[in-house]
């Protein structure tokens, strides 16, 4: 199955970019595609490379980073809602880009499902 | 309104798939940005000519009250937008009777015309869609 994938919350406040990975993850290991990964309200903040959580804790930044990388997904973030947020191509951690709210209408188009990730 | 117009996303690779799409806002205005983002989700999604409904529920339908005044909270108001939404077809609007009773509101207390549906006349309305964007 093709699936879009919207994550509306940033890291560590609430679950959601947890859940939203562990689905990902565990939607390409059983053969799906995942058409793409949208970041969008306070979910930009999982691509800012500022991101430092101790040692000790899961990095969410690094594991969406691994995970676009590994298995070529694309991982959006809105700009609009980047830039007011202080994210901008500088800040962006690797497997990343920034793109128009288009990507996230488009990703329901292209997908069979499209979940969607918040509080 | 928005950053982004809808006109820079028109992309002839989706002309002739039209999928039906729902906008759920379910978050009172000015406590958190949700509904003043969808608004932007909303908009440009009219660039791709899809079927488009957008739902008020909860504390989602303080968005449409009208008479928002924002001046001392140093915030923009949010809800002028919603009146401008006819503008760019959007036109099916749909508010949840049992979110309306619970607060006291009526349809008249709206800025704009809606349909009231029942909490399961929603259900079935969210049965049909193929994305439900929900915030």
């Amino acid at each position: 199955m093709k699936f879009g994938i919207l994550v509306n919350e940033g890291p560590f406040n609430h679950q959601a970019s947890d859940s939203a990975y562990q689905f990902t993850w565990a939607a390409l290991q059983k053969g799906h595609e995942i058409v793409r990964v949208f970041f969008y309200h306070d979910g930009v903040n999982n691509a800012s490379n500022l991101s430092e959580p101790q040692s000790d804790d899961r990095n969410l930044v690094k594991l969406w980073s691994e995970l676009g990388q590994e298995f070529d997904v694309e991982l959006m973030v809105c700009v609009s809602a980047g830039l007011r947020r202080g994210l901008t191509e500088e800040n962006l951690a690797p497997g990343f880009e920034l793109s128009g709210l288009g990507q996230l209408i488009g990703a329901g188009i292209d997908s069979d499902r499209l979940i969607v990730f918040g509080d | 309104m928005t950053d982004e117009t809808p006109e820079e996303f028109e992309d002839d690779e989706y002309v002739g798939v039209v999928k039906k799409f729902m906008f759920i806002n379910r978050k009172a205005p000015y406590g958190s940005i949700y509904g003043h983002e969808m608004q932007e989700t909303i908009l440009i999604s009219t660039a791709f000519e899809q079927d488009v409904s957008v739902v008020f529920m909860d504390d989602g339908v303080f968005l449409l009250k009208k008479g928002h005044d924002t001046a001392t909270i140093n915030m923009k108001n949010v809800s002028p937008a919603y009146r401008a939404f006819k503008g760019y077809d959007i036109e099916k609007l749909y508010v949840e009777r049992e979110s309306l009773d619970a607060r006291g509101l009526s349809p008249n207390d709206l800025l704009v015309p809606v349909e009231v549906l029942s909490a399961t006349e929603l259900g079935d309305l969210m049965e049909q869609q193929d994305i439900i964007i929900s915030a």
